[in-house]
C-alpha cells in the first residue's frame, strides 16, 4: 500500500511540469519550497481521487449496461457481505493514513516561524492593506490601482486588472521572512497563491506565517475573507527582489522618508534657531 | 375496510379552503405545505443565484452594486439552506415516515402545524430585510463578526428570523424522533425500518443537538451589537474567532443534516429500480450513525486559515479525512445494490444514479479540502464553492427531486409524464455540470469567493458557469409544470406504482386515505424484504 502511494506520489512529482503548464486551470506550483510541497500534496490527493473515481464509476458503468431488465436478466438476491464491508472500510482508511503522513509533515513545516531574517507587519483595512517593515522605518498603504473607469466599463481593461496596487510589498528572495497579520476593522485574509500563504487578518489578534521566496518576480494575490463592499477590490502584490536589490530598495525608502520629513516638517532645532534669530533682530533693532 | 369508513366520517369535520391548510394537523397536508413552501423558495433563491451569475458573466461591474451583490450571495445561501433543502426534507419526512412505519400520523400533530407555519413568517421577515435601511445582510450566510455587526437595521430581523427557523426545525425534529421511536407498527424493530426512516431519525438528533448552538451564536451577535457584550470583540476581551467555533459547531453537523435524508431517499429508490434489496442494510445504518457522530468533531476544517494551533489543525485534518470512510462505504453499498440487479431507468432512478456519481465527485473535492496544507490554497476560493454546490445541488436537490418523482404517484394517484421527467433530468444534469464544474478550475487558478468582479484570466470559465446557471434555472420550470400537471391529472397510479417497490407505503392506495393506518398494519412480507428472512423463505419455497 505504501509503495502504491509512493509511486503515485512520484508520478505526481514527475508530471508536475506537465500540470504546471495547464495554468490557469490548476493550482500554481509557486516559487517557494513550501508552495511546491503543497502543490505536490494537492496533486497526490487529486490522483488518488481520480483512481478511486475511475474504479467506482467503471463498476457503475458496467452494471448500468449489463444489469438491465430490458436485457431479460433476473435480479440477483444477495444483499450483504461482511467481507466486502471490511475491505472497503479498511482499504480507504489505509489510503488516508498514507496521505495524512506527508500532509502532516508539510503542515508542521508551514507552522514553524522560528529563525526569521526579517519581519513584516500586514494590517487589513476596509479596503486596502498596510505594510510595515518592523526592522526599518518603512510603513505604507497598498491600494488597488485599477481605475474605476475600467471597473465600470468606461475604459478598456488592462492586464493585471484588479490585481495591481500603488505600493507593492517588496521582499527579498532567499531570506526567511516572517509576516505578522492583523486587521484594523473586520476579518480579512492575506493570500498570495505563488507563496502558498493564506492567513486570516483578525482585529485584535496577530497571526503569523513565514516564507522563503526562491525566485525574483511579481506575485499577485487577493483578500480571501469577505470583508464588506470592496472585498474583491483589495489585492495583494508582492515584488520579490534579489537580496542586494532589496537592501538597496530599503535604503532608498529610508532616505526618501528622511528627505520628506526634512522638507515638510521643520525639526524642532530649526524652529528654535528661527525664533532666536528673530528675537536677536528685534533686540538689535531696539538697541 | 374499516379505515375507509372511519375516514369518510372524518372528512366531514374538516374545514375546507384556506382554513383547511392553516389549521391542518394531518401529516400529509403538512408534508404538502412544506414541499410547496420549499419549491417557492427554490425559485426565489434561484433568482438570486441568477443575479449573482449575471454580474459574474463578465469582468467589470455591470448590473448591481457590490454591497447588493454581497447581500445576494448571503440571502441565496440562507434561503437555499433553511428555506429549500431543510423544509423539503421535513416535508418528505412528514409525508413518508408515518406511512413507512405503519403509523397513523406524526406523534405531535398540533406542534407539527406550528412547525410549518413558523416558516413563511420567518422568511417574510428575512426577505423584507432587503428593503431595510442599510440593505439586507451582506456578510455571508456564515454571519462572521465584526463584519456582520456592520449590518444596518436588518440585523435584529435577520437574527429573529433565524431563531424562528431554528424553532421550526427543533420542533420538527422532536416530532420525528417521537414518531419513529413510539409509533412503529408491532414487529417493526429498528433494524427493520426503511433506511429513509433511519436517516431521518439520525438527522433529527443532529438537529436537536446543533440548532440551539446556532441560536446561541446569533444571540451573542445580537448582544454584542445592542447590549454591550464583547463576545467577539478583542477590545472587550473577546475574540471574533469564538463566533466561528460556535457557528461551525452548528455548521458542520448542519451540512450532514442537509445530506443524510438524501442518503435515505437514494437507498429507497435504487433497490426498487434494481429490483434487488439494498446491499448491506446494517452497514448503511452504522455508516450513517458514524457520519453523524464524526460530524461533531470536524467543525474547524471550515477555519483552517484562522490561526489555530498546530495540534488543532492536525486533529481536524485527520478527523475530517476520516469521514470519507463511512461515506465511501455508503457509495459502495449503493453500487453493489445495482450490481447484478435488473434495472429500468425511470426518472427517479435517473436522478438517483446522477446523485451517486455527482455527489461522489463532490465528496472527492471535499477530501482534497480536508488536507490542511492544500486547503490553505483552496480556502475561500471557488474550489470550495464547487465542492459544496456539487454535494448540495446534484446531491441534496437531486435527491429531493428524485423523491418527488418517486412518491408523487403515491401522493396524487396520477403518473407523471416520463417524457417530461426525463427531459427535466437530462437538462438538469447537463446544466448542473456546466455551471459548477468550471468552478473547480477558477478556484484552483486563484479566484476568491464572494467577489462581484474578477481578474481577466477567470473570464472564460465564469461565462460558462453563468450559461449553465441560466440553463439549470429555467429547466426547473419543467419540473414545476410537471408537478402541477400530475396533481391535476394523469394516468391512474396503482397502489404499488413501481413493480420493484417495497415498503408499507406501497400497500396503501394511490392516493392514500387522508388518515392511513388508523389501525396498525400486519407485519408480513413487506419489510422482511429488507432482511434475510424474506430470502430464506423464498429459498425454502423454491
Amino acid at each position: 500500500m505504501r509503495s502504491i502511494i509512493l509511486f503515485l506520489g512520484l508520478m505526481a512529482i514527475a508530471s508536475q511540469n506537465l500540470w504546471a503548464e495547464v495554468q490557469p486551470y490548476n493550482m500554481t506550483e509557486g516559487v517557494t519550497d513550501i508552495s511546491k510541497k503543497v502543490f505536490d500534496l494537492h496533486m497526490l490527493i487529486f490522483y488518488i481521487c481520480c483512481v478511486i473515481g475511475l474504479l467506482v464509476f467503471s463498476a457503475m458503468a458496467i452494471s448500468l449496461f449489463r444489469d438491465r431488465k430490458s436485457k431479460g436478466v433476473i435480479p440477483a438476491e444477495f444483499h450483504e457481505s461482511t467481507a466486502l464491508e471490511f475491505i472497503w472500510t479498511v482499504l480507504p482508511f489505509a489510503i488516508l493514513i498514507g496521505v495524512s503522513i506527508p500532509a502532516a509533515k508539510v503542515l508542521i513545516a508551514m507552522e514553524d516561524t522560528s529563525g526569521a531574517d526579517m519581519t513584516i507587519k500586514v494590517t487589513g483595512y476596509q479596503w486596502m492593506w498596510r505594510y510595515e517593515y518592523v526592522d526599518h522605518d518603512i510603513d505604507f498603504y497598498s491600494i488597488l490601482k485599477t481605475p474605476r473607469d475600467e471597473i465600470y466599463n468606461r475604459a478598456e481593461k488592462t492586464d493585471n486588472y484588479l490585481l495591481e496596487v500603488d505600493n507593492e510589498l517588496v521582499l527579498p528572495t532567499n531570506r526567511k521572512v516572517r509576516i505578522l497579520i492583523t486587521s484594523n476593522d473586520v476579518i480579512h485574509a492575506w493570500w498570495v497563491p505563488d507563496l502558498a500563504l493564506k492567513k486570516d487578518a483578525i482585529p485584535g489578534y496577530i497571526s503569523q506565517v513565514w516564507t522563503v521566496i526562491e525566485k525574483p518576480g511579481i506575485y499577485r494575490g487577493q483578500c480571501a475573507e469577505l470583508c464588506g463592499r470592496d472585498h474583491g477590490f483589495m489585492p495583494v502584490v508582492v515584488r520579490a527582489l534579489s537580496p542586494e536589490d532589496y537592501d538597496r530598495w530599503v535604503l532608498n525608502q529610508e532616505n526618501k522618508n528622511m528627505a520628506s520629513s526634512q522638507r515638510t516638517n521643520q525639526s524642532s532645532d530649526q524652529k528654535v534657531k528661527n525664533v532666536a534669530a528673530a528675537t536677536n533682530t528685534q533686540a538689535a533693532l531696539s538697541n | 375496510m374499516s379505515t375507509m369508513a372511519a375516514d369518510d366520517l372524518h372528512e366531514e369535520h374538516h374545514p375546507s379552503g384556506i382554513m383547511r391548510w392553516v389549521t391542518t394537523t394531518n401529516h400529509k397536508d403538512i408534508g404538502t405545505l412544506y414541499l410547496w413552501f420549499s419549491f417557492i423558495m427554490f425559485f426565489i433563491g434561484g433568482a438570486m443565484a441568477l443575479i449573482i451569475r449575471s454580474e459574474l458573466f463578465q469582468p467589470g461591474m455591470q448590473f448591481v452594486d457590490p454591497q447588493f451583490f454581497n447581500s445576494m450571495t448571503t440571502m441565496h445561501a440562507i434561503i437555499m439552506i433553511f428555506g429549500v433543502v431543510m423544509p423539503a426534507f421535513t416535508g418528505l419526512a412528514n409525508w413518508l415516515i408515518p406511512m413507512m412505519i405503519g403509523g397513523a400520523d406524526m406523534a405531535l400533530p398540533r406542534m407539527n402545524n406550528w412547525s410549518f407555519w413558523i416558516l413563511p413568517f420567518a422568511f417574510t421577515m428575512m426577505l423584507s430585510t432587503l428593503l431595510m435601511d442599510g440593505g439586507g445582510p451582506a456578510g455571508g450566510w456564515t454571519l462572521y463578526p465584526p463584519l456582520s455587526l456592520q449590518t444596518g437595521d436588518a440585523l435584529p430581523f435577520v437574527i429573529f428570523s433565524i431563531h424562528f427557523m431554528g424553532m421550526s426545525s427543533i420542533m420538527g425534529a422532536i416530532n420525528v424522533i417521537a414518531t419513529i421511536l413510539n409509533m412503529r407498527a408491532p414487529g417493526m424493530t429498528l433494524m427493520k425500518m426503511p433506511l429513509f426512516v433511519w436517516t431521518w431519525l439520525i438527522t433529527a438528533y443532529l438537529l436537536i443537538a446543533v440548532m440551539p448552538v446556532l441560536a446561541g451564536g446569533v444571540t451573542m451577535l445580537l448582544t454584542d451589537k445592542f447590549f454591550g457584550t464583547s463576545f467577539f470583540n478583542a477590545a472587550g476581551g473577546g475574540d471574533p474567532v469564538l463566533f466561528q467555533h460556535i457557528f461551525w459547531f452548528f455548521g458542520h453537523p448542519e451540512v450532514y443534516i442537509l445530506i443524510l435524508p438524501s442518503f435515505g431517499v437514494i437507498s429507497s429508490i435504487i433497490p426498487t429500480f434494481a429490483r434487488k434489496p439494498l446491499f448491506g442494510y446494517s452497514s448503511m445504518v452504522y455508516a450513517t450513525a458514524s457520519i453523524a457522530f464524526l460530524s461533531f468533531i470536524v467543525w474547524a476544517h471550515h477555519m483552517f486559515t484562522v490561526g489555530m494551533p498546530l495540534a488543532g489543525e492536525l486533529f481536524f485534518m485527520f478527523a475530517t479525512m476520516l469521514i470519507a470512510v463511512p461515506t465511501g462505504v455508503k457509495v459502495f453499498n449503493w453500487v453493489c445494490t445495482m450490481w447484478r440487479g435488473a434495472m429500468t431507468f425511470e426518472t427517479p432512478m435517473l436522478f438517483s444514479i446522477a446523485f451517486i456519481i455527482l455527489f461522489t465527485i463532490g465528496g472527492f473535492s471535499g477530501l482534497m479540502l480536508a488536507i490542511t496544507p492544500a486547503d490553505f490554497q483552496y480556502h475561500d476560493t471557488y474550489f470550495v464553492v464547487a465542492h459544496f454546490h456539487y454535494v448540495l445541488v446534484p446531491g441534496s436537490i437531486f435527491a429531493i427531486i428524485a423523491a418527488v418523482y418517486y412518491w408523487l404517484p403515491k401522493w396524487t394517484g396520477h403518473m407523471y409524464s416520463e417524457f417530461w421527467g426525463k427531459l427535466h433530468f437530462w437538462l438538469s444534469t447537463i446544466f448542473v455540470n456546466v455551471t459548477f464544474f468550471p468552478m473547480h478550475f477558477v478556484g484552483l487558478a486563484g479566484m476568491p469567493r464572494r467577489i462581484p468582479d474578477y481578474a481577466l484570466q477567470f473570464s472564460d470559465y465564469n461565462q460558462i458557469a453563468t450559461i449553465g446557471a441560466f440553463g439549470f434555472g429555467f429547466s426547473q420550470l419543467i419540473f414545476l409544470w410537471l408537478v402541477i400537471a400530475t396533481i391535476r391529472g394523469g394516468a391512474k397510479a396503482t397502489d404499488r406504482v413501481w413493480d420493484g417497490a417495497h415498503g408499507l407505503e406501497w400497500t396503501l392506495s394511490s392516493p392514500p386515505p387522508y388518515h392511513s393506518f388508523t389501525t396498525p398494519p400486519n407485519v408480513g412480507d413487506e419489510w422482511n424484504w429488507f432482511t434475510r428472512e424474506h430470502y430464506e423463505t423464498v429459498k425454502t419455497r423454491s
